[in-house]
């Protein structure tokens, strides 16, 4: 189990909060997302999990090990993979490989089943120079060396921002496998969708955690009573949708717009609207989804 | 009018084909999504659009000027703004301003009852003296989009704007995007958001450095019979032989 106790953490003097009072606990076994912005505070907590940043107050347990007096074993139990590609660049993916093998001590050949599936697709250019790859290439790369040596927990810091959604996809289903294996993984991501993949998520904001739990949790028990609007496109009618006197929150969700009202009065508000030259809107009374709820919260603490 | 032209455009770099023959328009006002997986050569055809990179063969316009003998113009009547780069850090907001309007040789005197009806409209006035790295993400995108377009360009183009945002500040950038088109600028735009693509008039996918598709969000849904932009761009995808 992975432990995190009220966490605090600032910057720059105490001036940026970075962390404030950051409580999750995390079972064996379990994908969990950390939802947010930039800015939310996802690396910082990433980082003291993986022992290379000291909170001001707080704890981290890594399983049996306190992520500060006993930072060599959790460094020796973690795989992490940091937002920014942090692989020797001169040395080749073969290079590379073994040099994160040799520095965890580990057998390439006893953990390849671990990577088999990553590796199988770098092998073609196994001599090329790390830097040379591209993009998602690298990525798999990273990922082969965060778990060569087979981590009881991987702790992965936006492994998908700036991919598409095709190679996002790929690389999810990758961490379910690792899941099935037994690895707890942490994973941090500004993607709301991709929060449905995680057993749970903490949505996370300025530092805090607006709230957390499995995806359906959070969305069946947010209370939120929206409906969609086929929106044709229109920027007119959410301009007009804006000024109608029961309207709470109304955003665009591509091809239709997610409304949620005062008074749930959904008659009134398409009379309204047909007066004022949008007759015969087509609507449906939807479930919340992790965005709709993320953007609710924020709202409240706005 | 079109804002945008090309004909066969195509730039190779030795033996490899990162874009073959795109041929394609953008109508003045238009907001066009510009969409592709990562390698599928956006980011090569975008710089070919800017006049920062030369094409192999093939022609067009941008803003009224030949993308082969024009570059120089074309750089001057576009804007530009992308996630990763478009401000200074180290400079203050009002800064930041005077700097890029220099850059696009607005008159002095008027640069700076510019700025300062730039920093009122965005709310910044008691912020302008102050580093923009103190100032939160969301901020700095509608900062970095209102000076891209402050020297008045046909068109703007955007490289992934949205990145790393809240959703709510996502979708106020989105507001601003619209009024600007609304008032007459051509916005160009790459995204990773497939929601996003819902809010173009028009897109294009590209696949191996050629556009496989290209129409309004509700043509292409229909045309390959999914309910969201994400399925168009997931079937488009996985006929792509290229890996990256």
């Amino acid at each position: 189990m992975i432990g995190i106790s009220n966490l605090h953490k600032s910057y720059d003097k105490g001036k940026v909060k970075a962390l404030n009072a950051i409580s999750i606990s995390i079972k064996q076994g379990e994908l969990f997302g950390l939802i947010g912005p930039d800015g939310a505070g996802k690396t910082s907590l990433i980082r003291i999990i993986a022992s290379l940043v000291i909170p001001d107050s707080g704890s981290v347990k890594v399983f049996e090990y306190d992520a500060q007096k006993e930072y060599q074993k959790v460094r020796n139990i973690i795989g992490y993979m940091p937002g920014r590609f942090s692989l020797y660049q001169d040395l080749s993916v073969e290079e590379n490989l073994t040099f994160f093998a040799n520095v965890f001590k580990a057998d390439i050949n006893r953990n390849y089943h671990l990577i088999k599936d990553l590796y199988d697709q770098l092998a073609p250019f196994k001599d090329r120079r790390a830097g040379k790859l591209s993009g998602g290439m690298k990525q798999k790369l990273a990922l082969c060396c965060a778990l060569v040596h087979e981590p009881k927990l991987l702790l992965l810091d936006e492994p998908t921002t700036g991919v598409d959604p095709v190679s996002r996809n790929e690389f999810w289903s990758m961490l379910l496998k690792l899941k099935k294996r037994g690895i707890t993984i942490i994973v941090s991501t500004p993607y709301m969708d991709e929060a449905s993949l995680c057993d749970r998520v903490a949505l996370m904001q300025s530092g805090q955690i607006l709230d957390m739990g499995t995806p359906a949790e959070i969305c069946n028990l947010s209370g939120l009573v929206l409906y969609a609007i086929d929106s044709n496109q229109s920027f007119h009618l959410m301009q007009t949708i804006k000024e109608y006197k029961n309207i709470n929150t109304c955003f665009a969700f591509g091809s239709s717009l997610h409304i949620n009202l005062k008074d749930n009065d959904i008659d009134a508000l398409l009379s309204f609207l047909s007066a004022r030259g949008f007759p015969g809107l087509e609507y449906s009374k939807i479930n919340a989804g992790i965005e709709d709820v993320f953007m609710e919260k924020l709202n409240q603490v706005v | 009018m079109n804002a945008i032209e090309v004909y066969n455009l195509t730039k190779t770099f030795g033996s490899f084909t990162a874009v073959d023959h795109i041929s394609f328009h953008v109508t003045k006002g238009e907001v066009f999504g510009f969409l592709g997986a990562n390698g599928a050569g956006k980011t090569t055809a975008m710089r070919m659009l800017c006049g920062l990179l030369e094409p192999t063969s093939g022609e067009g316009k941008v803003a009224g000027y030949e993308i082969n003998t024009e570059s120089e113009e074309i750089k001057k009547h576009i804007g530009y703004m992308s996630q990763k780069f478009s401000l200074y850090n180290n400079l203050t907001i009002r800064e930041n301003i005077r700097f890029y309007g220099g850059l696009y040789d607005i008159p002095k005197k008027e640069l700076k009852q510019k700025t300062d009806e730039l920093l009122e409209r965005l709310g910044l006035t008691t912020y302008a003296d102050k580093l923009v790295e103190s100032l939160p993400l969301g901020w700095k995108q509608k900062l970095a989009f209102s000076v891209a377009i402050q020297h008045n360009p046909e068109i703007v183009f955007l490289d992934e704007p949205t990145g790393g945002v809240d959703p709510i500040t996502r979708r106020q950038f989105w507001d601003m995007i619209y009024e600007s088109a609304h008032n007459g600028l051509t916005v160009f735009v790459t995204t990773h958001y497939m929601d996003e693509a819902e809010y173009c008039h028009r897109v294009s996918i590209m696949v191996d450095g050629k556009i496989a598709a290209l129409g309004t969000p509700n043509e292409l849904k229909k045309l390959y019979e999914t309910e969201n932009m994400d399925g168009v761009f997931r079937k488009l995808a996985r006929s792509a032989k290229r890996n990256e």
